[in-house]
């Protein structure tokens, strides 16, 4: 049994998990919501969207449980010896892509390269020739690297390729049958799901899937022999650090919104159901805070941070959990300081909500007003709260590699999509041009951040009837002509 | 409408207060002189003497809120929060914790800050509403889809991929611009050219899609259709009707960027080597420079609020309907 290492971060990450799953439990029993949330559904681009966030949301989610694993026990060591348990922490993403972490090269390499990145002196013939020496791990399988390189290769990839097509095609045919029923069998669904003419867009999700099955099925064949992004420069994997970096993304885009929710839920609803003075001291004070610029609030807090944490070194057993609890607190600072904007929404909101019928009625009723803002205001405003969450993931995603680079974002040692890019600034003015970092950071970040912003737009346009009108209405102009 | 302007400056200083005592207590109270006398000075165990020594040459040596010792008005006076903080009120900034002096420091980079910031503005808010007016005319048509998923793809890239790739491929491929730098005078032109383009890229996906969606709120209205209906051509209801009274929450819009503009870039400035505000803050933060990063916080929350008034005047006129009670 591995030491589990309770981290911050994970156990809130984890919470917002089930708070999520209890989210949907609950709409699937609302009416109304379920009707909203079809809107969602419906919406093509925000379903493929889904699918890549899903996959994004899985590997956070495994590289979200640490553990200390177990060392074995030692021949001479007594019978009743207390466990001994390794130093580095590690999460099942990790043990998972194990060779990675073990396949490092002694610098920079090219993607899938099986050569270094810088000529050394070899003897060969007697002769002292200066080459690129053969890389430890990457192509390492190769007998005759220059001619069995490039086969190698494309037999890998049309294999990873196949296989991750077969994945795909097992899974539309699983959706297929499973919607099927009651509707002509899976011959009929499939045939309407090919068509585009379902419901739910299943053709959209379907060829998203079966884009990113593709892509893993590629990784999943070429990795073990090879490094697919290259190496950066101490001869990490870069495929492994972009991976790594979705869990730090993830975190602050999620925490630092829930971070976010207990002022401005409670001050909002406060400010707009009493009005009058408390009205105005809420104004004033979230008016102080928007009125500082937010790089700078941040920066101011974080150099809070720096004092403390140097200050309390010793309470840290190890990097990784002093890493995480920066980043925690890097969370909390981004909520601390961002929560005036939804304050601002909420606090309007219930100035309306607060003017209708029920909730007179509710007061006339003798209901105390602890309980009006907790039963008939708190859940007619959440619907705001959802899409503030959505649409400020991908901003915060965005800003948490602008704070890395302004030199207060996460902690230097931990993986995130800032701090790849801080390092790629200096690579790409090398001379050959290192770019794999920068391209693999860009890639990885651009699909995150697209695809929230992709889903938050449905989310948005669904509970937001304002925004609805803004569509492009394609379809119908078609109709008329 | 002067008794209005008089209750909104009113306010408005009542906020910076609000903002001093607030960024003061975050800097100088929650973390005792000695702690940032540590934090600076760096090593691992430093000596009481090394840090009463820091402090004095900074004047942290002073009590925080309320001095004993001295008599009368002193008591308030001989503090860190009257050296720090009341002394700002007075645009007196005092010297950082490297000595030297910030209203110096601050007004010798205003003019390379202003030089790119004020450009980056214009041209930016100029390209957001062109873009968009661009969509708007040729709405619910592939154009305007494509254009609509452009800008979001154009949302979705990190501002620091903009800035490298256009570095590298400008400045160190095509070798057309210098890379970083700045020099006063006409060829000032040369190394602003970048920055303000990337500047302008990476804002116009998301400008174009704000304010497409708020000409397309004015456009849905009553008085455009019967603009139209009256056999208005498109370009007219537009700009004359569309555009006009769209000028409202787009002036609001400017208003909230006013300050990041006077402010500088902080990323553009740094990456870009323009001497100006936002370097100045990048530089004090890796500093740990409690002083200036205080003083800058300060001055950028003056300019916000100073911003938000201007907005609030240029109302009355943009639109004679707002009046101001």
């Amino acid at each position: 049994m591995p030491k589990f290492v309770f981290l911050w971060t994970d156990l809130v990450l984890w919470l917002v998990v089930a708070t999520v799953v209890a989210y949907v439990v609950h709409v699937r029993r609302s009416p109304n919501l379920r009707t909203t949330w079809r809107h969602v559904l419906r919406d093509a681009p925000a379903m493929s969207a889904a699918v890549v966030l899903l996959v994004f949301i899985t590997i956070a989610l495994l590289d979200s449980i640490h553990f200390r694993p177990r060392l074995p026990v030692a021949p001479d060591s007594p019978a009743n010896a207390p466990a001994a348990f390794g130093t580095r922490t590690l999460s099942p993403l990790d043990v998972l892509l194990r060779h990675a972490t073990e396949a490092r090269e002694k610098t920079y390499s090219v993607p899938l390269a099986y050569w270094g990145f810088q000529r050394e002196t070899a003897v060969v013939d007697g002769r002292e020739v200066r080459e690129l020496p053969r890389l430890a791990h990457g192509g390492a399988h190769l007998q005759d690297p220059a001619r069995e390189w490039k086969p190698d290769l494309i037999a890998r990839s049309l294999r990873g390729i196949t296989g991750g097509l077969i994945v795909a095609a097992l899974l539309t045919l699983g959706i297929a049958t499973l919607r099927g029923h009651g509707r002509g069998g899976w011959r009929a669904s499939l045939a309407e799901m090919l068509r585009g003419d379902t419901e739910v867009p299943w053709r959209a999700v379907v060829a998203t899937a079966t884009l990113v099955a593709m892509f893993i099925g590629w990784l999943a064949a070429i990795w073990p022999a090879y490094h697919p992004f290259g190496t950066d420069r101490t001869g990490n994997d870069v495929l492994f650090q972009a991976l790594k970096s979705i869990r730090t993304a993830v975190v602050i885009g999620s925490l630092s919104t829930i971070a976010t929710l207990p002022l401005a839920l409670a001050l909002g609803v406060l400010a707009g159901y009493f009005k009058g003075w408390v009205d105005d001291l809420i104004q004033y004070f979230y008016t102080v805070l928007s009125a500082i610029p937010p790089i700078l609030l941040v920066a101011a807090f974080v150099l809070l941070i720096n004092v403390y944490i140097d200050r309390n070194a010793d309470d840290f057993a190890t990097g990784v959990e002093r890493a995480e609890f920066r980043l925690f607190l890097l969370c909390v600072i981004l909520g601390i300081t961002g929560w005036a904007t939804l304050c601002r929404l909420l606090r309007a909101e219930t100035l309306k909500i607060s003017e209708l019928e029920y909730v007179q009625a509710a007061h006339a009723f003798g209901v105390s007003h602890g309980r009006i803002m907790w039963r008939h205001i708190l859940p007619n405003v959440m619907h705001l709260v959802l899409i503030v969450a959505v649409l400020d993931f991908s901003a915060l995603v965005l800003y948490e590699a602008v704070l890395s680079y302004v030199g207060v974002g996460v902690d230097p040692n931990s993986s995130s999509f800032g701090s790849m890019i801080n390092l790629a600034r200096s690579e790409m003015s090398r001379d050959p041009v290192v770019w794999w970092n920068l391209a693999t950071a860009f890639t990885f970040m651009l699909a995150l951040v697209l695809a929230a912003n992709l889903f938050a737009d449905a989310v948005r346009e669904a509970f937001d009837p304002r925004s609805r009108a803004f569509r492009p209405r394609r379809f119908r102009l078609k109709e008329s002509t | 409408m002067l008794n209005y302007i008089v209750r909104r400056i009113g306010y408005a200083v009542l906020i910076l207060i609000g903002v001093n005592l607030l960024t003061f207590t975050l800097f100088f109270a929650v973390n005792s002189p000695d702690n940032i006398a540590r934090l600076n000075i760096g090593a691992k165990r430093v000596s009481q003497d090394a840090i009463e020594k820091w402090k004095a040459e900074r004047g942290y040596d002073k009590p925080i809120w309320f001095n004993t010792k001295a008599d009368a008005l002193d008591k308030f006076r001989q503090t860190i929060f009257f050296d720090r903080s009341l002394k700002l009120f007075t645009l007196d900034f005092g010297t950082s914790d490297s000595g030297r002096d910030i209203r110096h420091e601050i007004a010798t980079r205003i003019p390379a800050s202003l030089a790119l910031a004020g450009p980056m503005l214009l041209l930016t808010l100029f390209s957001g509403i062109a873009f968009s007016l661009l969509l708007v005319f040729f709405r619910a048509s592939y154009l305007d889809f494509w254009g609509t998923v452009l800008c979001v793809v154009m949302m979705s890239i990190s501002s620091l991929f903009y800035i490298i790739m256009a570095q590298w491929f400008f400045g160190k491929t095509l070798k057309l611009v210098p890379l970083s730098g700045f020099v006063p005078g006409l060829d000032l032109v040369k190394f602003l050219a970048l920055p303000l383009v990337v500047g302008i890229v990476f804002q116009l996906g998301s400008e174009a899609r704000l304010f497409r969606a708020m000409l397309l709120e004015e456009a849905s209205k009553d008085y455009v259709r019967t603009a139209r209906s009256k056999g208005l051509a498109e370009p007219a209801v537009l700009f004359g009707h569309v555009l006009r009274n769209a000028w409202l929450p787009i002036l609001t819009h400017v208003g909230a960027l006013l300050p990041y503009a006077f402010l500088g870039s902080i990323v553009f400035e740094s990456f870009f080597g323009i001497p100006g505000l936002g370097t100045y803050v990048v530089e004090a933060i890796a500093g740990q420079d409690f002083a200036i990063v205080h003083t800058m916080v300060f001055l950028g929350s003056l300019l916000y609020i100073l911003a938000y008034l201007a907005t609030d005047i240029a109302y009355t006129f943009v639109d004679p309907r707002v009046r101001l009670a």
